[in-house]
């Protein structure tokens, strides 16, 4: 990956930070600084609660080239409480535990490495809510 | 005076912990490698997932800490993570922690050193930095995903885990430091070298020179300085490279079992290196009342141990729920076998 691309998007990959709508009131991620709904400009940050839900799912058998590491995984659309629906690997959960509707949650994670001697890539990924143990 | 205190009250604003979900039984060990007759010194050890690392753990300790404290990010001046699986050899760990939790770009961030005590070194500099008015708030970290060789006895115990601190003026705190003290000697007892993958160490020499010379004169010398005997405590929390050594130390110093048992996690997750004591720490935090003392005791191979007297306020019971708690992340277990450990920790090596 492109060191400046990698640095550009930092906040959005570590954070889940995308951007408030400040006419209309909508959420967007990833940022794109025009909100999509009303056409105005859209800059101001905003940090996403990382909570949601599986809209739909894949499993990844044959991965793409630095995500050997992982297979097989899952690859989610995953709906935000916010209403966003965003693109992400989910973690911590074996593939067949996965339904549609399962609630999920934010964490940052290893997308991949490149190389043993270039960068380490961190990006959000989902993973089942953690459960409380009742003590 | 020997102990350490800054002229300002300080303590713990928060803490959070973080543990990863897989176990490596310590049986699936001795049966690879010892023919089911070895000595089992945990029950199982944690281990960090294959998209895990010091980095990602710390990140979630940190959002917990944060969570509980309900402080700004931008208002840590400090984001410093102890550890000796930093994953980067030149490039900080900390940059990237302080990043994804916020407290970019107005903060100090830095990656401290000393084996098993690097942890508890950051959380004394934190208390430095806020007791002399530097700061405000700072962050320090104790986090590790410890390698053993192969087949040696470190394998068993070489874990995954750890736990962040906010620390911060005392009265906002949910237990305050009534003192602190550091016993550091030159003591070969356990070294890595640069570009090895596996340490070294000194076998059974790690054990009366080492742990528990440092941890001993650590923890007494608090003591008598405060005027504490072992009953002044309700819990007490020493670095647990096993199950053994911990209990070994309380014993001799005095302490009760229910003194050590809620802190004592190496049974269930093993040997978190730097983070030991600190996550230990945190899992009595989980359950402390007001009122109630805390003797916590690191040790860092090299050697050294930072001794700490936490006394909890009335704050502590208000935070506690705020985030996920330390027997949280021990209850979420998934076994592993052998041969998905060595996977998930990269010890193949393709030919
Ligand atoms: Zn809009």
């Amino acid at each position: 990956m492109d060191i400046s691309a990698y640095w550009r998007t930092r906040k959005q990959r570590l954070s889940l930070t995308g951007e408030i709508c400040p006419h209309c009131g909508a959420k967007l991620f990833p940022p794109r600084d025009i909100c999509p709904h009303c056409g105005k400009p859209a800059r101001t940050p905003y940090h996403f609660s990382g909570r949601g839900t599986v809209y739909s799912f894949s499993i990844v058998y044959n991965p793409p080239e630095g995500f050997e590491p992982f297979v097989p995984y899952v690859v989610a659309l995953v709906k935000l409480e916010e209403g966003s629906l965003i693109t992400a690997q989910l973690t911590d959960v074996e593939p067949e535990c996965v339904y549609i509707g399962m609630p999920v949650e934010m964490v940052t994670r290893k997308m991949r490495e490149e190389d043993e001697d270039g960068l380490v890539i961190y990006n959000y990924k989902f993973r089942p809510v953690l459960q409380p143990t009742s003590l | 005076m020997t102990i350490m205190k800054p002229l300002r009250q300080v303590g713990i604003v928060s803490y959070g912990a973080y543990i990863p979900r897989y176990r490596l039984p310590a049986q699936e060990i001795n049966r690879i490698w010892h023919g089911n007759a070895g000595l089992l010194p945990v029950k199982a050890k944690a281990v960090p997932g294959p998209d895990e690392d010091t980095i990602t753990m710390s990140i979630e300790a940190a959002r917990n800490a944060l969570r509980r404290a309900q402080v700004d990010p931008s208002e840590l001046r400090a984001v410093w993570i102890g550890s000796e699986s930093h994953p980067y050899a030149v490039k900080p760990s900390s940059t990237i922690v302080a990043e994804a939790i916020g407290a970019t770009p107005q903060t100090l961030a830095g990656d401290w050193e000393f084996a098993c005590k690097a942890g508890t070194e950051a959380l004394q500099a934190a208390i430095a930095l806020v007791g002399s008015g530097m700061a405000h708030y700072a962050l320090a970290i104790g986090m590790d995903t410890a390698q053993g060789r192969p087949g040696d006895a470190l394998e068993y115990t070489a874990a995954a885990g750890g736990a962040a601190y906010i620390v911060g003026p005392g009265e906002e705190s949910l237990a305050l430091l009534e003192g602190s003290f550091s016993f550091v000697t030159n003591t070969p007892d356990f070294w890595r070298r640069p570009y090895q993958h596996y340490p070294q160490h000194g076998g059974r020499f790690t054990g009366q020179p080492a742990y528990f010379r440092h941890s001993r004169e650590a923890a007494q010398h608090l003591m008598e300085e405060l005027g504490y005997k072992p009953e002044d405590f309700a819990y007490v929390v020493f670095h647990q490279p096993n199950v053994r050594f911990p209990t070994r130390v309380a014993k001799e110093l005095g302490f009760r079992p229910e003194q050590v048992q809620p802190g004592l996690l190496s049974p269930e997750i093993g040997n978190a290196y730097a983070g030991s004591s600190l996550v230990g720490l945190s899992a009595v935090l989980d359950i402390a009342q007001p009122g109630q003392r805390i003797l916590q005791v690191s040790f860092g191979s090299g050697a050294g141990s930072d001794a700490f007297c936490w006394l909890i306020t009335e704050r502590i019971n208000e935070r506690q729920n705020l985030a996920p708690k330390t027997r949280d992340y021990i209850a979420r277990r998934r076994e592993i076998d052998y041969g998905l450990y060595v996977r998930y920790r990269g010890k193949l090596l393709m030919h």
